[in-house]
């Protein structure tokens, strides 16, 4: 599990994340929703210790860590595929910046292959493969950090409808088969909607939780639930009302 | 291939009017030869040509590749250390500001007649170009990439190694492009302040002779050496950047 305690953040004195806290369970994903530009980079970068915070503390299975470096994975809206790399190169990546990877590494990254449909293409290039191919490759990379937290920023934002409905299916078996603690900036409510256990709706300028929402209906069940939908117009009320 | 066809066509039709206008106008060959009359010089001067032209070949890629090396450790210096680029960003830039025929002399002077001032002065050519493509390339780099690498614990050899240089290398081979085609320039200038061979010391004694048709000779062998190098830089450019778009095509 990861927690999060009080973080602040300025720059030039003006506060950009204001005394955020989180809490998450393993297993769980935990959607953070705010409109655009509310801060969700440099809450990311406090996260990864890419820039200092000004204040706050982290905790990782009860224990406080300056950062999270070397545990927590990174997917955003960009496959961020190396286009000089073949797929099986690029998911192999995270192991490949620590040592050369091994016979089983390679066998590994051909399960996840096979596993997310990708079986036969390890050799293709980026450049040669369609998005929703390139972000179930990204997806592969991920589970090959092989850490227990990851960072999703806007993992859905540049994909079509049907590859967005496959990699929804797909991130929910990231968090049930690998039992990773996920934790997903969108500013999309129905993916949080149907893919979170819990919803943080955030505020922009600065980035404070405004609202906290549990999902507690099976996400199997999720499409038709008549509450979602008024959980949904809720959600969507409040963004408006924070952009008039 | 169709460009490819058009230019050649163009050409063609360059060096028939201009063959054309020699004879119509009955125009001396010490002023401007025909183009017939300059294939027949290089035909008759071939190893006087190819000797000359070896000289500065052997300049040009020397040059070259001192400028190359150069160019990578300063580029990515002021790439890893900011405060490096901010310390020699404005030196680099004034040094664009001296004239290349100012420096050749001074050259000769210090390193003599011989290849080295040439190497130098090719090298000092196309320094510029490359440093700024290869730094351009460089920061180009897309800023998630970098919050990647970073996630990944990568060091910082490790994202210079596996994300930053091979992000660079089109920049790079664009600015080698141009490169090799200038560093001619730079070799033949030294070659003309003072040498005992190469195409410019080939050119200068023909001048002072008015053998017209053998300082055109030299310039059709430059220019087919130029062309020769951009080739090779694209070649290269297509083995090691074959992923990348903007790979040359011609």
């Amino acid at each position: 599990m990861i927690e999060i305690r009080n973080f602040t953040k300025s720059f030039h004195n003006r506060l950009v994340i204001g005394d955020f806290s989180l809490f998450a369970r393993e297993g769980t994903l935990t959607a953070l929703l705010g409109p655009s530009g509310c801060g969700k980079s440099t809450f990311f970068d406090l996260l990864m210790g890419n820039i200092s915070r000004d204040g706050g503390k982290l905790f990782l299975s009860g224990k406080e860590i300056p950062h999270l470096k070397g545990t927590a994975a990174y997917m955003s809206q960009k496959d961020l595929l190396l286009p000089w790399l073949t797929l099986r190169e690029n998911a192999l990546l995270p192991i490949a910046v620590k040592k050369t990877p091994s016979a089983s590494d390679i066998r590994e990254a051909e399960e996840l292959f096979e596993l997310l449909g990708l079986s036969g293409s390890g050799d293709l290039y980026p450049r040669h493969v369609s998005g929703g191919m390139a972000q179930r490759c990204t997806l592969a990379r991920t589970i090959l950090f092989r850490t227990p937290i990851v960072l999703l920023d806007e993992p859905f934002s540049a994909v079509d409808a049907i590859t967005r409905q496959t990699l929804r299916s797909l991130l929910l078996l990231l968090r049930s088969r690998f039992r990773k603690t996920l934790l997903m900036i969108t500013h999309d409510v129905e993916d949080a909607l149907l893919l979170a256990d819990s919803i943080i709706i955030l505020s922009s300028a600065p980035m404070t939780a405004r609202e906290k929402l549990a999902i507690p209906t099976p996400k199997e069940n999720r499409q038709g639930d008549p509450s979602l939908q008024e959980k949904k117009e809720r959600i969507l009320a409040m963004l408006q009302e924070k952009v008039s | 291939m169709k460009s490819r066809v058009l230019s050649l066509v163009f050409f063609g039709a360059f060096l028939l009017f201009w063959e054309f206008f020699c004879h119509a106008a009955e125009i001396q060959p010490f002023i401007l030869p025909a183009p017939s009359r300059i294939l027949r010089i290089i035909a008759e001067e071939a190893p006087l040509l190819l000797r000359h032209g070896a000289a500065t070949a052997i300049e040009i890629l020397l040059g070259t590749a001192l400028s190359v090396i150069a160019a990578v450790i300063l580029a990515a210096a002021m790439f890893i250390f900011p405060a490096a680029e901010k310390a020699l960003a404005p030196l680099l830039v004034a040094s664009q500001a001296i004239p290349v025929f100012a420096l050749a002399p001074l050259l000769v002077a210090w390193l003599g007649y011989g290849m080295g001032s040439k190497i130098l002065m090719a090298a000092v050519i196309i320094f510029f170009p490359v440093t700024v493509s290869l730094l351009q390339g460089f920061k180009s780099c897309d800023a998630d990439l970098a919050r990647l690498f970073s996630a990944m614990g990568a060091g910082t050899w490790k994202t210079f190694r596996l994300l930053y240089w091979p992000w660079a290398m089109p920049y790079f081979f664009a600015g080698l492009r141009v490169a090799v085609s200038v560093a001619a320039i730079g070799a033949v200038i030294g070659e003309w302040v003072g040498s005992m061979r190469g195409l410019g010391f080939l050119m200068m004694q023909a001048n002072a002779r008015l053998r017209t048709d053998l300082v055109f000779a030299s310039i059709a062998v430059l220019s087919a050496l130029s062309i020769f190098l951009w080739k090779i830089v694209c070649f290269f450019e297509k083995k090691c950047v074959h992923w990348s778009d903007t790979t040359n095509s011609l």
